[in-house]
């Protein structure tokens, strides 16, 4: 009763389902004529702050950001 | 381990029975009365809280003949394509192949695989190029498809998909490590599937 169901070959190299999703939109926004690929690639923009923490305390934090400056 | 299952199946048959919980599409909104009563005498002039599903419309309950329209819920993450529209039949690539879906579906959660979902309604036919996603079928005929990027198939430039084509065949011939190997894959089908959606 050991579930060795088939996995995807995504899986089975290590990528989790959503990197899968993400990557297969990015290839369909990539293939899109021009009116719809800005606003396309609009929505593929990604800005967020990520801190570690130590001893209870955040370190300084990081920001990775499409729009930098902001 | 299998001289235990009889007593867990029986156990959790027994506990089922006495905890019997209704489906969502069961139960009214109502409002559990005993917590207003007790919530009024502690803080008479507030509201007692609202709670999610006070704001929710309850979902359509399970006919108990075969309803003639599918409902489809179609969303995407930056929005609702298509949501509660009623029409005849609608055909999603899922992993295991084009499904049709007729009201009274079979209750079933399918993976989506980059593909063509078709919409009929009457005679009109509506197709989106889907990137990947999941479809729920509901017991009630509802259909809650839900992708992360559709586009109708005019948007998508021909070109571009025979370049990412030829550019991600090459990338799976020279790939080295497994994650590249899977990411090239991936390129692959992507673009054949769009390949096929434009020329069939």
């Amino acid at each position: 009763m050991a579930s060795t169901a088939a996995v995807p070959f995504w899986r089975a190299a290590g990528m989790t389902y959503i990197t899968y999703s993400n990557i297969c939109a990015n290839l369909v926004r990539n293939c899109l004529k021009e009116p719809f690929k800005a606003e396309a690639l609009n929505r593929e923009k990604v800005h967020f702050s990520l801190s570690k923490w130590a001893g209870g305390k955040p370190e300084k934090p990081t920001l990775r950001s499409d729009t930098p400056g902001v | 381990m299998f001289r235990q299952a009889s007593r867990l199946v029986s156990r959790s048959i027994t506990a089922k029975s006495t905890t019997n919980r209704a489906f969502s599409t069961e139960v009214p909104s109502t409002i559990d009365s005993s917590f207003v009563e007790a919530w009024k005498k502690v803080a008479p002039n507030m509201d007692p809280p609202q709670t999610p599903s006070s704001f929710m419309k309850p979902r359509p309950s399970t006919a108990s003949s075969i309803p003639t329209k599918l409902t489809v819920n179609f969303v995407l993450p930056y929005a609702s394509e298509l949501s509660g529209k009623e029409v005849d039949m609608v055909i999603i690539p899922a992993t295991t192949g084009q499904m049709g879906v007729l009201p009274g579906h079979v209750p079933t959660i399918a993976e989506l695989k980059p593909g063509i979902m078709s919409v009929h309604e009457g005679t009109d036919i509506k197709k989106y190029f889907v990137s990947s996603g999941f479809a729920f079928l509901h017991a009630n005929s509802v259909a809650d498809i839900i992708a992360v990027e559709a586009v109708p198939l005019e948007n998508i430039d021909a070109s571009q998909v025979q370049k990412g084509l030829a550019e991600f065949t090459q990338k799976l011939a020279s790939a080295t490590t497994d994650l590249e190997k899977a990411e090239a894959q991936i390129g692959v089908e992507v673009h054949s599937a769009m390949n096929a959606a434009l020329s069939g």
